[in-house]
């Protein structure tokens, strides 16, 4: 007996608890879908591409009421997805020649979509309290002056040239090799393990020369300076073997799937004509990377700052 | 998380000649043996340094590289006319997508056009505690709920549902193959020994060479992220399935066979029952795998608390990893106690199964209908204080520690993992294989000297010898740290009850925490290095050999550890004496398995600086024309372990008959 009483006040209770509380499920309403459908939106893994991203996938849910599905994936990855119709643009592309010639000329499953106007630059970086104390580092010519200083663990008798992350090309062990420097190209394999580095240089006065590239938002908190190595002439890094220039400027672009840039939706529009500048793809990345803001708030916020730069990007009517 | 506890079973008696006191001077013979080899390898060492090492450079291909790369090509753009693609893999895909979607609508997401999923969190966590107080008992049920309540607290209550929606969907569908599989291994010699080596193979071949063409065969989406975490947790499940049936005794099935039992009930009726202790076990090493897959996955957009991991550590934000990280252990802990305890056979008197049936019941209608009972909000959240906290330690560690730390990383590489480097990737390739054929015809006699040598004429093929002897220095100096430290704390934790308390949470931490939340900070104590690569190994397979070696000790009888007090041995005399030599057999294990699950972790060890192998592979994903050298070195890698694997338990039989 006494257990079905146990029971029964236990079922009682919980609904007694039921009846007195609170809103129902559905009880709001969500808003309705455009004529613009579903964007895929791929997602690369760093924080000036979702800067780019966060801005696009507000605009085109607010002014275009696409639904914006985000795909957060590697590049290779994300581009295989413009083939099996799962990604619909990739918005901040590093050169990447090999994946272009794979999958825009040789599959033609992707097209690009223009400059996003925001100009990447790679190369060898060192800390601002170095290049103020030895401001000659900063020429090629002088490193193999200050070698032993860059000396490590992992490097030996020789200096250390940190490399990171290897999505992009890197020309480094070619470029100590041609331009006789004895430093040995040590493979910290991530991007965290670089801006670990830096930091601590930066902090401790340590000596760190490494692979970096901007715009990153790193360098809103360390101004790295950039090593000057022999200027970049086109074709100077057609044999990979012989490089010994320095990276050229990359001009960032769109690509997109063609199917997407073929049914030139209200979507695509947007993509193609979405362009900016080094500074306002810094802003977002700041509001996100150091402000630790949501992407969707931070791109509410720059959005709102500049309705008249967002306007261009609306399709035409 | 590898290869899972291979079983211990009893040795073979094959007949060993010479009884034991005969056997000393053949150690002695043998130690001499060795000795020598290593003097000439040393000689070898001095006169022909740097010639014949097969080094690669970073960016250089063989063309086994660049068939596997067009081969891949080929794959790609043949993919939407290919019709084992259209009716096979599509099919696949379909399939595991509509399950694991349905089981997140259930729990995780909004469905069925409701904001919100079907079952809120008032009903999860009812039905966590239900579940857990039928097949574990009260404690396991409060410590589900509480566990529960605590995801919600982090302000991560989504995220880990999505987590244990598609844990849950991969464990499911390993189970269904696993278990069968299982079966059929336990009870088929010629099935065990073909499913061995593939299983070897799904273990250790490093996930980031499947990934990318995962998704080409079942797109972006649940149903690759599922396959790729089954891929790692099913092997556990079989491989234990299969060990369970195995030890059911002989005498057993033999009784029932003589009473006239078909197959079929001989079977169901005795073999499952009798294994089904053990296969529980299987089942929650199964559930620890899929979970420490987490991250991985979430880089094919697996939804969960990997995304947000991976998202915080763009800007190193350290806390926010650790809150998310935190989420999959508490996850990992709650199913591995309801799942350990689960082997114990209970019985719940009927009103609290009626009554929980009730409560479960009624929360889960509220769950359904309430918002307050479907969204978890609430005012008291630990979640900031969490990532604040995280945060500040992290800041002091940095701050305060490298000094002291980074000298250590100088002394260990110049001392330890500089030499046996030098030794294994500086002499000619010939010298080294022959030096290890040598010792393994020494230590386990002609089969593991033949199963090297073609594992060593396999590693030249690859094209990746200099790296892959690059990466074993690493690994064998990380295995060393791993025993030392398996030792230590194994002992004292099989000797006091209390400190296995304590611990064994912090090492289920270890073994799920994703490894980047700690690494951040490891990089800022030992900077990019291969030190900094062997820490983060150590620290994901020190765990394992401690748990192993802990419950070696607790297992040798009391009665003799007593007699030992007794006749006035020290606490050292009687680790020292009796307590080690009789746990000789968890020792072979804790060594064998703390060597598979370094290997496991030589990808990690890449992003932080191992360079080699571990480089290799990461940056075949991350660069189309990269790719077949980063698969080679993936083969590479599982031909280590293998290799490391035979001779290791060749060694164990050896020392333990």
């Amino acid at each position: 007996m006494a257990r079905h009483n146990v029971l029964g006040a236990v079922l009682v209770g919980a609904l007694a608890l039921a009846g007195c509380s609170g809103a129902k499920v559905g009880d709001s309403s969500s808003g309705a879908a455009g004529d613009c459908g579903t964007f895929n939106l791929a997602i690369n893994p760093w924080v000036g591409y979702e800067a780019n991203a966060a801005v696009l996938a507000y605009v085109a849910e607010k002014e275009l009421k696409c639904k914006v599905t985000k795909k957060e994936l590697k590049e290779e990855v994300a581009w295989q997805g413009f083939g099996t119709g799962e990604v619909d643009a990739v918005v901040e592309n590093w050169g990447h020649d090999d994946l272009r010639k794979k999958y825009i000329d040789e599959q033609k499953t992707a097209v690009s979509a223009g400059s996003t106007g925001v100009k990447g630059q790679i190369g060898w970086y060192v800390p601002p309290w170095l290049a103020k104390e030895h401001p000659d580092i900063l020429d090629w010519n002088n490193l193999n002056k200050y070698a032993d200083k860059f000396k490590t663990s992992e490097s030996g008798d020789k200096g250390q040239l940190l490399d990171g992350d290897p999505s992009f090309v890197t020309n480094d062990e070619a470029l100590v090799k041609n331009l006789n420097l004895n430093y040995k190209v040590v493979y910290g394999g991530s991007e965290t393990a670089l801006i670990q580095a830096f930091r601590q240089a930066e902090k401790d006065k340590k000596w760190v020369i490494g692979y970096f590239y901007s715009p990153q938002w790193l360098l809103n908190e360390i101004k790295l300076e950039k090593v000057k190595l022999p200027e970049y002439k086109p074709g100077c890094d057609a044999d990979a073997e012989k490089v010994a220039c320095d990276y050229p400027d990359y001009d960032l672009d769109k690509i997109v799937s063609k199917k997407f840039a073929d049914a030139n939706g209200p979507a695509f529009q947007l993509v193609k004509n979405f362009k900016w500048t080094n500074e306002d793809q810094n802003t977002v990345a700041k509001y996100i990377a150091e402000d630790k803001m949501k992407p969707e708030d931070a791109a509410k916020k720059w959005v709102e700052a500049n309705g008249d730069k967002v306007k261009a990007w609306l399709p035409k009517a | 998380m590898v290869a899972v506890a291979e079983p211990q079973q009893a040795p073979p008696q094959v007949s060993q000649p010479g009884p034991q006191q005969g056997s000393r001077p053949i150690y002695r013979s043998k130690a001499l043996i060795a000795g020598g080899i290593v003097l000439a390898w040393l000689v070898l060492w001095l006169v022909f340094r740097n010639v014949g090492t097969l080094s690669l450079d970073a960016s250089a291909l063989t063309p086994l590289h660049r068939w596997i790369n067009s081969v891949n090509d080929a794959v790609g753009a043949s993919r939407n006319s290919n019709p084992l693609f259209l009716y096979f893999f599509n099919e696949i895909r379909f399939v595991i997508d509509e399950f694991v979607t349905f089981v997140q609508a259930l729990i995780a997401q909004p469905s069925f056009g409701r904001p919100v999923p079907v079952i809120g969190w008032l009903g999860v966590v009812a039905i966590a505690g239900f579940v857990s107080l039928v097949v574990a008992g009260w404690r396991v049920a409060l410590l589900a709920v509480a566990g529960f309540v605590f995801l919600g607290l982090q302000g991560l209550w989504q995220e880990s549902m999505d987590t244990l929606s598609l844990t849950l969907a991969a464990v499911v569908i390993s189970l269904l193959f696993g278990i069968p599989l299982g079966v059929w291994a336990g009870l088929s010699d010629r099935a065990h020994r073909v499913i061995t080596p593939v299983l070897d193979f799904m273990q250790t071949m490093p996930t980031f060479v499947y990934l990318a063409p995962l998704t080409l065969f079942f797109l972006i989406g649940p149903a690759s992220a599922t396959i790729a975490t089954l891929i790692y947790a099913a092997p556990p499940a079989i491989r234990i399935t299969a060990h369970a049936i195995r030890s059911v005794p002989h005498n057993t099935v033999e009784a029932s066979e003589s009473l006239g039992a078909t197959w079929q009930q001989t079977l169901v009726k005795v073999l499952l029952p009798s294994a089904r202790k053990t296969i529980v076990l299987g089942i929650n090493q199964t559930i620890m795998a899929a979970l420490s897959m987490v991250t991985i996955a979430a880089l094919i957009d697996a939804p969960g608390l990997g995304k947000t991991v991976v998202k915080a550590l763009q800007t190193l934000d350290v806390g926010t990893a650790f809150n998310a990280g935190l989420a999959i252990v508490v996850l990992a802990i709650v199913l591995d106690r309801v799942t350990t305890a689960a082997t114990e056979r209970r019985k719940l008197p009927r009103w609290a199964m009626f009554g929980g049936l009730g409560v479960t019941g009624v929360a889960v209608y509220l769950s359904y209908t309430y918002l307050w009972a479907a969204e978890f909000q609430s005012d008291v959240e630990i979640g900031s204080s969490i990532r604040q906290g995280a945060t500040a330690v992290t800041e002091w560690v940095q701050d305060s520690l490298p000094v002291i730390t980074g000298g250590f990383k100088d002394f260990v590489t110049l001392a330890l993992i500089n030499p046996l480097q030098a030794l294994l990737a500086e002499s000619p390739w010939f010298v080294v294989a022959l030096v290890i054929v040598a010792f393994s015809f020494l230590i386990g006699g002609l089969r593991p000297a033949v199963v090297s040598a073609v594992c060593l004429g396999l590693l030249v093929a690859t094209g990746l010898w200099q790296d892959s002897m690059i990466t074993l220095a690493s690994t064998l100096v990380a295995t060393i740290l791993v025993m030392v430290l398996g030792v230590v704390v194994g002992v004292w934790m099989g000797r006091s009850r209390r400190a296995d308390r304590v611990i064994r949470p912090v090492l289920d931490a270890g073994q799920v925490m994703p490894a980047f939340v700690y690494l951040v900070p490891f990089l800022a104590l030992f900077s990019a290095s291969r030190f900094t690569a062997i820490i983060a190994a150590v620290v994901f397979a020190a765990p394992v050999a401690i748990k192993i070696i802990a419950d070696g000790v607790r297992a040798v009888s009391p009665a003799t550890v007593e007699a030992a007090t007794a006749l006035g041995s020290s606490s050292w005399q009687t680790i020292v004496k009796v307590q080690l030599p009789m746990a000789r057999r968890a020792l072979t294990l804790a060594a064998n398995q703390g060597l598979i699950y370094v290997l496991s972790m030589v990808v990690v060890g890449g992003l932080v600086g191992a360079g080699a192998l571990g480089y290799d592979v990461v940056a075949g994903f991350s660069q189309g024309q990269l790719y077949g050298k980063g698969l080679a070195a993936g083969v590479a890698i599982v031909v280590l372990g293998v290799m490391l694997d035979r001779l290791t338990q060749a060694a164990a039989k050896r020392w333990t008959n």
